[in-house]
């Protein structure tokens, strides 16, 4: 029983701390995605926030991903199961260019 | 704050004065107005005196004017204007109160700011108290919807094809409406597409090259800066298609400020938007909304009167603020 409550104790320990590692923020400012570039495990949760007076977008350049419009706050989430390179930008301001690297190594 | 009339034509024979130069710039900032006329694709600026109005008659000669409208943003709420329905009153009102009532108007996009439904509707409501037909192209910010436009189209792309382009004809003047605010792809400035410039052929095969034309659309057909995307990729093209007309006049939004460049014939002009005012190309990291003391933001703001005179074909741009 002892050795149960240790195994359990350990698996609470870790389970917050994996959820933490699998997800990442994105800061869209000054018409910019914040890190540009990000490498990350399969898995992870990328969540886009716009800090900007005008509306963003999202838009994977194979459309893998597409956001609506994300006006001030608001924010848009996508999962990364499949490792791969994806690039994405703005729908509405097409300079503004991310890169998301989903890698096991 | 007057304003000083200047000729903008290239000019190959001396530089201009640059401190004549710099007050013409501040003036432009300041918002105080300018009257351009066109005589043979030759521009020249006229005064206008502290109360707004065209010192110089010969500017105000032509039977024939429209009002360029652009960038209500409808539905914008930020600090940079927290009300921009109360701005476009202030802009309708102004139009409400030219002397002459404009023949049309042109809105040139972004009605509203995030293409909602009741946002189209506002826009509409307080539109309606203009005093005449207006007659719109889309801007970016009203392709927001799921549909991507599918909105827009509904309101306003009757009797117009692909995504909203169109062209009439109206006291001897060819109108034409590009479409540029849509199919963005990274990294790239904005496009009107095959499809477009084939229809744009086709459409100015029948117009005589003594007609003259305005074209109207969103984002600026040339490139004022690229790092910020205000330009039209394929614009070129649609701009060589011009070169043989003898009065072109090229109006967009966009960019929420007055930029104008002449090249040959053709006459580009930026306008003003009713909502808020964006910072010059190049003057900040980004070009999001700029926020000015409260008390200021009427300077920043405008609508565009175009002026045209039958005969020796000349077109008159008069900028003027919400003050």
């Amino acid at each position: 029983m002892k050795k149960v409550i240790q195994v359990l104790s350990l698996l609470c320990l870790m389970v917050p701390i994996s959820t933490w590692a699998q997800e990442v923020e994105v800061d869209i400012k000054a018409f910019m995605y914040g890190p540009r570039e990000l490498k990350i495990a399969p898995g992870t949760k990328v969540t886009w926030v716009n800090d900007d007076q005008v509306p963003h977008t999202v838009a994977e350049t194979h459309k893998v991903f597409r956001s609506g419009a994300l006006d001030t706050n608001e924010r848009f989430s996508y999962v990364f199961d499949t490792p791969g390179v994806y690039e994405y930008f703005c729908a509405l301001h097409p300079q503004m260019i991310g890169k998301i690297t989903v890698s096991a190594n | 704050m007057g304003i000083h009339s200047a000729r903008y034509e290239k000019r190959t024979d001396a530089p201009l004065d640059p401190s004549r130069r710099t007050l013409l710039l501040c003036s432009a900032w300041a918002g105080a107005g300018v009257i351009w006329a066109l005589h043979g694709g030759i521009p020249k600026a006229f005064a206008l005196d502290d109360n707004g109005q065209v010192s110089d008659p010969k500017a105000l000669a032509g039977n024939f004017h429209f009002v360029q409208i652009s960038d209500t943003h409808i539905g914008f709420n930020k600090e940079a204007n927290p009300d921009p329905v109360k701005t476009l009153q202030v802009a309708i009102d102004k139009v409400v109160a030219l002397p002459v009532r404009p023949s049309l108007i042109l809105h040139t996009g972004d009605i509203t700011h995030l293409s909602k439904a009741e946002e189209f509707d506002t826009a509409a409501q307080l539109l309606k108290g203009l005093p005449s037909t207006v007659h719109y192209v889309p801007g970016e910010h009203d392709t927001l919807d799921e549909g991507g436009g599918k909105l827009y189209l509904e309101r306003y792309g009757k009797g117009t094809l692909g995504n909203g382009w169109y062209s009439f004809d109206d006291h001897g003047v060819h109108f034409i409406a590009l479409v540029n605010v849509f199919n963005f792809q990274a990294g790239h400035e904005a496009t009107l597409g095959a499809d477009q410039l084939a229809w744009l052929v086709d459409d100015l095969r029948a117009v005589a090259t003594s007609t003259p034309v305005v074209v109207y659309t969103h984002i600026p057909l040339w490139t004022i800066y690229q790092p910020w995307g205000w330009g039209t990729e394929d614009g070129d093209q649609a701009i060589a298609m011009l070169r043989k007309f003898g009065s072109v006049t090229i109006l967009n939004g966009h960019i929420h400020q007055v930029i104008q460049k002449v090249e040959g014939n053709i006459t580009f002009h930026t306008a003003r938007g009713t909502a808020y005012p964006q910072p010059a190309p190049g003057t900040a990291p980004a070009p999001g909304p700029m926020t000015v003391a409260a008390d200021q933001l009427r300077n920043y703001l405008g609508v565009t009167d175009v002026k045209a005179t039958q005969g020796e074909h000349p077109l008159a741009l008069i900028d003027s603020t919400l003050v």
